[in-house]
């Protein structure tokens, strides 16, 4: 009887460790994602800064209020503005930080295309 | 032909990276936040300082008051800095101060208060930091002038004289 009680117990425990595993992974996902404003380059999941250890538990409340990983972030952004993004948005201001690479990806190609083709 | 274009290219690629770069060390990299916003006031619920009973943030916010809400703690070093001059903003009777006891434990904060004098109209205790967050703030001292039911201004750090008389000056 004994065992069986024990048995129980430990099995509802390991439940919820299953329930809870699924939230957990998109806080740190949210929280890695986000920049810890009081010390600069570290992200909020990595900082134990007061702020951060507050913005994890807002993550997390929001997680439980069924809020979507876009609507926290569009929520942290109004709050905080797109600094708090690791991601940043594509916009007038960072189009060129984006584009950047595709260029520079595109003119190698063509230098090697011109160098290995044309030769021939 | 192909050698006469090589130094110009590299020269120009030094020079455009040399530009971004000189520009780039100008720019803060600290997080400065705006200062002028005109943003609605959060809702939240918190437990009131004294005693547990929950308070809603439409509750405290409703009149055509200014309301000058400064988060704070005990803990804080610069919160003592810009005590005296919550005491001088308290004299004024068009603005009500609301304090936001940022994790902070009773017994601390209320000798603070007794020592330093208590400037606050109301106290909540904002025991996780969560409600701070819902205002945009991210450190103590902060602290935000509302007026109908509207941030108009936020002060990052500890108030000081200059921004006693602006805040005098907007609520006159």
């Amino acid at each position: 009887m004994k065992f069986i009680n024990i048995f129980l117990i430990v099995a509802i425990i390991l439940n919820f460790n299953f329930l809870k595993a699924d939230e957990i992974k998109t806080e740190n996902k949210i929280a890695k994602n986000l920049r810890c404003l009081i010390c600069q380059g570290q992200s909020v999941h990595d900082s134990d800064s007061e702020f951060a250890i507050s913005l994890k538990i807002v993550i997390k409340n929001k997680i439980q209020e069924g809020l979507s990983e876009e609507q926290i972030y569009n929520f942290l952004k109004m709050k905080y503005g797109e600094w708090i993004l690791y991601d940043p948005v594509f916009n007038r201001n960072t189009y060129f930080l984006w584009l950047l690479p595709i260029l520079i990806f595109l003119a190698g190609g063509a230098i090697i295309i011109k160098r290995f083709y044309y030769k021939k | 032909m192909k050698s006469r274009y090589i130094p110009s290219i590299l020269i120009l690629i030094f020079l455009i990276t040399f530009v971004i770069f000189f520009k780039g060390l100008k720019n803060s990299n600290i997080y400065t936040p705006d200062t002028n916003l005109k943003k609605e006031v959060p809702s939240f619920e918190l437990k009131s300082f004294e005693n547990d009973s929950i308070v809603i943030s439409e509750k405290i916010f409703q009149d055509n008051d200014y309301y000058f809400m400064n988060i704070w703690a005990s803990w804080c070093i610069p919160c003592k800095e810009e005590h005296e001059f919550l005491m001088e903003l308290k004299k004024n009777d068009k603005i009500q101060l609301v304090g936001f006891n940022y994790k902070d434990n009773f017994t601390n904060a209320s000798s603070f208060l007794k020592d330093l004098g208590n400037p606050y109209d109301i106290i909540l205790s904002d025991k996780d930091g969560t409600a701070s967050i819902e205002w945009g703030a991210y450190g103590v001292p902060e602290s935000f002038l509302v007026y109908q039911n509207k941030i108009i201004k936020r002060f990052i750090g500890p108030i000081n004289n200059d921004d006693l008389l602006e805040i005098q000056k907007i609520i006159r």
